[in-house]
């Protein structure tokens, strides 16, 4: 599926149903960050970038527990609220705005797409 | 508006009042006769009895009655007529006039009308929307056949009636809270009830996975069969419904299948009037929608950008409503909502947000025994959410701190025990709650031993916990009065007790060790990560990345066959059968069995390499190749194109036997003594695809040149020219440890059962990530040699569970994903191509 033409704030990415809970799936964006959205054990999504702020991991393979992820490279504990890293370690990586509606998961579009960030800003 | 000059008046200081004469006074109508229509006109009538002529439209024949009583009277425990709210006789009382079973169809807003289904049109000042919700009807084939009904309406619950008289097997899709309801009383009144549910838990907006599995485990308890992780593919039947098949492939004969996956706001008659509607109609903090004569309560609006789908918020929302229709705007501020299910004899709660947080701090009590369930959570010292089950009775008073948002940083440390504790007398510290509790108040239930009993017994100088157990029993056998007795002992020896358990906890989610909880497992029969997490009062709600994969192999390890290995508790590499690189890629390993290959294999390598562009292939120290840089996208493919040459998964990312290195042996080298390289092919074809606390490598040297490096293996076969020397607990890692001798066997069969009976050994003993170099290192040699070599009987029945468990594991994973099992797992969610990227 190729998402490239929503209009408004929110991007559709797909119903809730596409990520089991525990679980996370990717979300390549051309040009962009890969972005990471996951389904909590307690039925809860968010999105990250996809990159362990430690040594760039993909955090969406790691093991979700609670609101957090362990990143699979070498086990950081990522808080998926906050993109930042618990415990002893330091470290933050971006969070993207989520919001689920009527069993859909919506992005907000200018976190997604970079040159719309850019020529916002400009 | 008209107002007639003769209903003018004058207060004393010379104020003009107009007061609206009789008949024309302002005309509200009211599309929608349920709860929150006419909950809004008895909170108007309350207020300002004459101030509106109100006429009411309904879509159903009836007069109002309360909707979320439905669940009693399908149960049999109401009636019809007990769940009215207004009755007729109400209606006329008030001058209401109600035109039941005659749905609005359309609302003209600049003529200010509004039409019903049968054509009739009638003005208003005032229009009121409380249209309500409609279920959510999932797309499937069947959908439409008579027999499939939702769960909204006395029609529905007529037709339940109707099917429940015949008997027979009824589906409900949906385990939510309705969905549940609805199969109670379905079950009640005498079907043969199924519940398909999507997600893995019940309830999963209201409950976490833990209350979740209780509730399940409750359900099965009364007959009901519960799917939960069941997606529905059609619904089936000639001009009736005959059954549910589900998409992988399970089939459910039913004559009635009820739909209740959810709900949505029924906007579509504002819709088409023009309002502004987000997930429901729009209103502002009066109830007042985009236009400012239509207002808008109940399920059908979006306020601040939430929808309810509960009772509670209406009744906040109507009252606002009523305020401002007579002048004394108050506003509606949003409402923080609780649940209960509303079956009998099951105890279900849950308030407010239980997804964690920064700052957020969990408070979880497990009482097996009792089968209770609760967890709190705060967050700067405020409760934020509760969920409760199976003792609900503090639900209110946990509902009432959320609301009021109070602190409770005082009686934190006694909040999960409820109000009576908490706020008795401030106790400021468990151990007094402890102290306080009555002599004769039991500790240990398994044992029956009384706290009277356990403060005898320390005083009587049985000061250690191990002393304690042994003579009064109490925490002796399941263990989990465990920190009860440790207080115990503390509040009676004072500061004589400094607390003991030196064995290491799995992690901080429990205070078992690795042992207890696998001791646990078995003796009670668990059979599921939330079971043991449940039993075993684990203080965290879904576990960690520590103790999940551990309690996944436990079970695995105890259940062969039996237990359905849980993805979400395995670490990257054993959920995606490759081994995850610093890039983000995958190095793929196939097997080949003791080091042998053959030009089909090479050649499939070497294609495999070349058409994914892997940028290196490498040998690996355990004889076979290892294909670098694949994307997880393409992994199927690949294992797609290696099974087609004969070759299967490597394990080389498991936990699980890796490889079995082995010389060339009798068959061409001058000095080999055995066939080591056809043992160890025997080896591998027994053992591969087993998974085990850790990872387990096997070598076979040919003679004591051992060129395969048997001695530093986790089990190793030296051949001499009277038979094979069998080596366990060998190392080449960090530190490396050279293997014990375990013995001398004089046939090949002997090598490859003790072979058997050694792993299965270490696969039931040792703990979650330990190796055996270090379990061997903790129990000694001395002991593995008891179980193996000195007690044949012992030997063949460790030998024999391992081939049990294998007939279970050997079954490649590779080709499963490669015939398109998990493939969400390989698979981006959708890709992102903003405008300018688009070629």
């Amino acid at each position: 599926m190729t998402v490239s033409n929503n209009v408004g704030d929110w991007l559709d990415i797909g119903p809730v149903s596409q990520i089991s809970p525990g679980n996370a799936r990717t979300l390549p964006v051309r040009g962009g960050e890969e972005i990471a959205i996951f389904h909590t054990l307690d039925n809860q999504f968010y999105a990250l970038v996809n990159k362990c702020p430690h040594k760039q991991g993909p955090l969406s393979q790691g093991i979700v527990h609670g609101n957090v992820v362990a990143c699979p490279l070498h086990n950081w504990n990522i808080s998926l609220k906050s993109g930042e890293a618990l415990g002893s370690d330091e470290g933050c990586v971006p969070t993207v705005p989520l919001k689920v509606d009527a069993g859909r998961i919506y992005l907000l579009r200018e976190a997604v797409i970079p040159s719309r960030t850019a020529r916002k800003a400009a | 508006m008209d107002f007639q000059v003769g209903n003018e008046s004058r207060t004393e200081d010379g104020a003009v009042i107009l007061i609206p004469a009789e008949g024309v006074r302002e005309h509200l109508v009211v599309v929608g006769n349920g709860m929150a229509g006419c909950r809004a006109i008895e909170e108007l009538l309350a207020r300002d009895a004459g101030r509106y002529r109100v006429t009411i439209f309904g879509a159903e024949p009836h007069v109002n009655y309360n909707r979320i009583m439905l669940s009693p009277v399908l149960a049999g425990e109401k009636t019809f007529e007990d769940i009215v709210i207004n009755s007729r006789q109400w209606y006329d009382e008030n001058d209401i006039e109600l035109i039941a079973g005659d749905p609005v169809t359309a609302i003209d807003r600049a003529a200010k009308t509004v039409t019903s289904r049968s054509g009739r049109t009638v003005g208003y000042d005032k229009l009121l929307i409380a249209t309500g919700s409609d279920p959510f009807i999932i797309p499937v084939p069947g959908k439409d056949l008579p027999g499939v009904i939702s769960f909204r309406d006395m029609k529905d619950v007529d037709t339940m009636l109707e099917a429940a008289a015949n008997g027979g097997g009824a589906v409900v899709i949906g385990g939510g809270l309705l969905g549940l309801e609805a199969a109670h009383g379905l079950t009640l009144r005498g079907m043969k009830v199924t519940v398909i549910h999507l997600m893995p838990t019940l309830m999963e907006r209201q409950l976490d996975e833990a209350a979740g599995w209780l509730l399940k485990t409750a359900l099965e308890g009364r007959g009901q069969t519960i799917l939960t992780g069941a997606d529905t593919a059609e619904i089936y039947g000639e001009g009736q419904v005959e059954g549910v098949r589900l998409k992988d492939g399970r089939d459910i004969p039913a004559s009635l299948v009820v739909m209740a996956v959810g709900i949505r706001p029924s906007v579509a008659l504002a819709r088409e009037a023009g309002l502004d509607i987000g997930r429901g109609i729009r209103v502002d903090d009066h109830m007042v929608t985009s236009d400012p004569d239509v207002f808008a309560v109940g399920e059908c609006v979006e306020h601040d950008g939430n929808v309810y789908g509960l009772v509670a918020p209406l009744w906040d929302m109507c009252r606002s409503l009523a305020d401002g229709l007579t002048d004394r705007h108050t506003g509606y501020r949003g409402s923080v909502t609780s649940t209960k299910l509303k079956v009998a004899g099951l105890d279900v709660f849950s308030a407010g947000d239980f997804s964690g947080g920064e700052g957020c701090e969990d408070i979880v009590l497990r009482d097996a025994s009792r089968g209770v369930y609760k967890r709190v959570v705060v967050k700067d010292d405020k409760v934020i959410g509760a969920v409760l089950y199976g003792d609900t009775a503090d639900g209110g008073w946990y509902f009432d701190l959320l609301r009021k948002g109070e602190d409770v940083g005082e009686i934190r440390d006694l909040l999960i025990f409820g109000q009576a504790f908490a706020s008795g007398g401030g106790q400021a510290d468990p151990k007094a709650a402890v102290a306080a509790l009555s002599d004769d108040a039991e500790i240990c239930g398994c044992n029956g031993v009384s706290k009277g009993q356990v403060v005898a017994c320390v005083e009587a100088g049985n000061c250690t916990l191990d002393a304690v157990r042994a003579t009064c029993k109490a925490s002796a056998s399941c263990g989990s009065c465990t920190g009860l007795v440790e207080t115990l002992l503390a509040v009676t020896l004072g500061d004589d007790y400094s607390g003991e358990r030196a064995t290491r906890t799995v992690c901080k989610c429990t205070s078992f060790g690795h042992d207890d909880v696998r001791r646990e497992i078995v003796a009670q029969g668990m059979k599921s990560i939330p079971e043991v997490m449940h039993k075993l009062h684990w203080s965290t709600p879904d576990g960690c990345s520590s103790c999940r994969p551990a309690l996944n192999y436990y079970l695995l390890c105890a259940l062969p066959g039996g237990y359905r290995d849980d993805q979400q508790s395995r670490f990257v590499n054993e959920r995606m059968h490759a081994n995850i690189q610093k890039d983000g890629t995958y190095s793929v390993v196939p097997r080949m069995w003791g080091g042998l290959t053959n030009p089909r294999e090479l050649r499939a390598i070497a294609d495999v390499v070349e058409k994914y562009n892997a940028p290196m292939v490498k040998v690996t120290g355990g004889q076979r190749l290892d294909i670098f840089g694949i994307r997880k996208e393409d992994l199927p493919a690949v294992w797609a194109d290696l099974n087609a040459a004969g070759m299967v998964s490597g394990h080389a990312y498991g936990k699980s036997l890796r490889t079995v290195k082995t010389c060339v042996g009798s068959e061409w080298c001058r000095f080999g003594t055995q066939d080591s390289t056809g043992l160890g092919v025997k080896i591998e074809r027994m053992t591969w695809g087993s998974w085990m606390p850790h990872k387990f490598k096997i070598a076979a040297s040919g003679c004591p040149r051992n060129c395969a490096e048997a001695t530093i293996k986790d089990f190793g076969v030296v051949c001499v020219d009277s038979g094979y020397e069998l080596h366990v607990g060998g190392n080449g890692g960090i530190h490396v440890r050279a293997t014990d001798l375990l013995c001398k066997v004089a046939t090949e069969q002997e090598a490859l059962d003790y072979c058997a009976a050694f792993i299965q050994l270490y696969r039931e003993e040792a703990r979650y990530l330990e190796r055996t170099a270090p379990w061997i290192g903790r129990v000694g040699v001395d002991y593995v040699k008891s179980r193996i070599v000195e007690d044949d009987e012992g030997r063949e029945a460790l030998r024999a569970r391992f081939l049990f468990s294998q007939s279970f594991s050997q079954e490649d994973p590779w080709a499963r994903r490669a015939g398109g099992e998990d493939a969400e797992l390989h698979q981006h969610l959708a890709e992102v191509r903003p405008m300018e990227f688009v070629v």
